[in-house]
């Protein structure tokens, strides 16, 4: 079933404006946070167990209490990029409840001691722009944002920056290269953004679900938000479910809630006569499971690691019988190829050789050997580069290999699908990132 | 050669004070310039952009080849976008973009003779529920496309 905190007032066209967020309760956590100490507050986050909802899962309160103690400006930066394949749960979160985004933000630049915040959103959602700006205006017009805030003596000021089509400005360091007018380029850590992020100034990065979590952490208490959710992963989270469900949408249960109940009482199970093959249980980067995996995991993070894969995102893509594995890593390769920045040798190279090689294979001109040389470029892919890009292409093709050999080996044999019994040639024609540099 | 409109610098000038640093208005005013350009940054609008804004043309430069939304050619007037990431290609994204080439008699990335349109096959773009999705310039998205409602689209767009 699901739980719903952050999305329990999506379906009231009213949310989104203050006035009708204001019925619902809006702001008034952040009056309570106001009557908290900062470092309260930062222990509240801590023992609630919230983890961050980007994609690496680092926990929350621990993340802010590396903030150095030395007087210098603090940003708060929300990472609202969400350019991972398969997510889908922070544009809706921007379009339906904005002012729940702003409310987490402010009692966490509070929490934090920011004056200042962005909300670094991707390019191509003009409509999460266009709403998230209207609400910081609103919230400044309420005296939500300012100086002195609520007569707190604490404040605070927030803006909307527009990315312009890069994945890999969702990758914090990017985020800030980006931001500072930079092209997105990641950096190497140490040193972490807490000590030297936006402008060399100490800056914590969060995603826009961990920030409006924040709120409810608030409102009900660490023990109470700890109650949902499993030992090490605590509280709920929103799940973009995609591909071949009858409902897919975005659906927020506890974490560990079973992927099962999720793709069959949440989703409405699979199309009619169709079986599911396997699952990307947290966008793209995440190594899929199998079918018996899937049927046997729970939407936790010591689940998915233990199984191989990863949460991730909770970008979740569901795949029946009727799909050719072969195909969709295609698909996948190309994304990270062309969003590979080209800094490091082995994710600029592997992102192209891997891409180049499932290309063959899809055109009838695979070779037997190419099968483990896709193993091979991706191994030598892993844990050697500036971000987790690189990573990000290797590990799903170990695990499509490994977990999906036969198809593999049926199209190099037989030139076409094994499953759709087809020869499949993409006419992909886009530039690369990494090409694009002088 | 290309010059803002006196409303384009103005607000170009209103971004170079809004952020910390200068550098921060070049994405924002690659936007507002694209747009008044007829959908691409040609390079004469580097040039006068780096004068509006004083700052070098490596900059300006920098950041309009790293960014996709950034077109460094001409575009047709409809800049057609369909998602083929994962779940779109799943709901025939790809399908969609090879119809729609070969009934504009295009390649990806290729402008119709008549500067109407140009398609290409764009990543994610965070609606995947209602794949296959579109966006068109950078328009509010159009959800769960199939063949009829995209024809539909290309005869009313002029
Ligand atoms: C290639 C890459 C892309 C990423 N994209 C995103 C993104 O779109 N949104 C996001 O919140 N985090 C993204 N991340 C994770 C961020 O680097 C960072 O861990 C996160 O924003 C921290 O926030 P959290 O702790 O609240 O999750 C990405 C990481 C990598 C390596
Ligand atoms: S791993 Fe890839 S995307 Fe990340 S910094 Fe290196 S080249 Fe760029
Ligand atoms: S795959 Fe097309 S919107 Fe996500």
């Amino acid at each position: 079933m699901e739980v719903k905190l952050l999305t329990e007032h999506y379906d009231k066209p009213e949310f989104k404006n203050i006035e009708g967020y204001k019925k619902h309760g809006g702001y008034e956590m952040l009056k309570k946070a106001f009557k908290m100490k900062p470092k309260e507050i930062i222990e509240e986050v801590k023992a609630s167990g919230l983890r961050g909802r980007g994609g690496a899962g680092f926990p929350t309160g621990m993340k802010w209490s590396f903030l150095p103690d030395n007087g210098e400006t603090r940003y708060l930066l929300c990472n609202a990029d969400e350019g991972e394949p398969g997510t889908f749960k922070d544009r809706m979160m921007m379009e339906k409840a904005p002012h729940q985004l702003i409310e987490g933000m402010i009692i966490s630049a509070y929490a934090v001691n920011s004056t200042k915040s962005y909300i670094y959103i991707r390019g191509e959602y003009t409509q999460s722009i266009r709403t998230i700006e209207k609400a910081i205006k609103e919230a400044y017009e309420a005296g939500y944002l300012g100086k002195n805030i609520l007569g707190s003596g604490f404040s605070h000021d927030m803006d909307v920056y527009s990315g312009a089509g890069a994945y890999i400005c969702g990758e914090e360091t990017g985020l800030i290269s980006s931001l500072e007018g930079k092209k997105g380029q990641p950096k190497l850590k140490p040193p972490f953004p807490a000590v030297q992020g936006y402008l060399e100034k100490p800056t914590i990065v969060n995603n826009v679900e961990t920030l409006a979590a924040v709120k409810y952490i608030i409102r009900d208490g660490a023990a109470a938000y700890k109650k949902y959710g499993t030992e090490k992963s605590a509280g709920t989270k929103l799940f973009s479910v995609s591909g071949d469900v009858v409902k897919p949408g975005n659906y927020e249960v506890p974490l560990g809630y079973s992927l099962k109940d999720l793709i069959e009482k949440e989703c409405g199970g699979l199309k009619p006569g169709r079986k599911l093959k396997a699952v990307i249980p947290g966008g793209s980067s995440a190594p899929v499971l199998n079918a018996e995996e899937s049927y046997r995991a729970t939407m936790d993070y010591e689940c998915l690691a233990q199984m191989g894969s990863m949460l991730g995102s909770g970008a979740v893509i569901i795949i029946d019988d009727s799909r050719c594995m072969v195909d969709l890593l295609n698909v996948i390769l190309h994304f990270y190829h062309h969003e590979s920045c080209g800094q490091c040798t082995p994710c600029r190279e592997g992102t192209g050789w891997l891409e180049k090689i499932v290309t063959s294979i899809m055109s009838g001109r695979g070779r037997p050997q190419d099968i483990d040389l896709l193993d091979t470029v991706a191994q030598n892919m892993k844990g050697r580069t500036i971000c987790a890009l690189s990573d990000a292409a290797a590990l799903p093709t170990i695990s499509f290999v490994q977990k999906f050999r036969d198809e593999f080996e049926y199209y190099v044999r037989e030139g076409r699908s094994k499953v759709t019994g087809k020869q499949l040639r993409r006419h992909n024609n886009r530039g690369h990132h990494a090409e694009m540099h002088h | 050669m290309f010059q803002l409109s006196a409303d384009g610098k103005k607000k170009v000038q209103e971004y170079l004070k809004r952020y910390e640093t200068k550098r921060s208005a070049i994405i924002p005013a690659l936007y507002i310039a694209q747009q008044e350009n007829g959908g691409w940054v040609s390079p004469d609008v580097v040039k006068h952009l780096s004068e509006v804004m004083e700052l070098p043309m490596t900059h300006i430069n920098e950041v309009l080849t790293f960014y996709t939304m950034f077109n460094k050619k001409p575009v047709g007037r409809h800049h057609i976008q369909i998602c083929t990431n994962v779940s779109c290609s799943m709901a025939g994204g790809h399908d969609l973009a090879d119809y729609l080439c070969e009934r504009l008699g295009v390649v990806d990335g290729e402008m119709t003779k008549d500067g109407r349109f140009t398609i290409s096959r764009a990543e994610c773009l965070g609606s995947c529920d209602t794949a296959p999705v579109i966006q068109i310039n950078i328009d509010d998205y159009i959800e769960n496309v199939d063949k009829a409602k995209l024809d539909q689209l290309v005869n009313q767009l002029k």
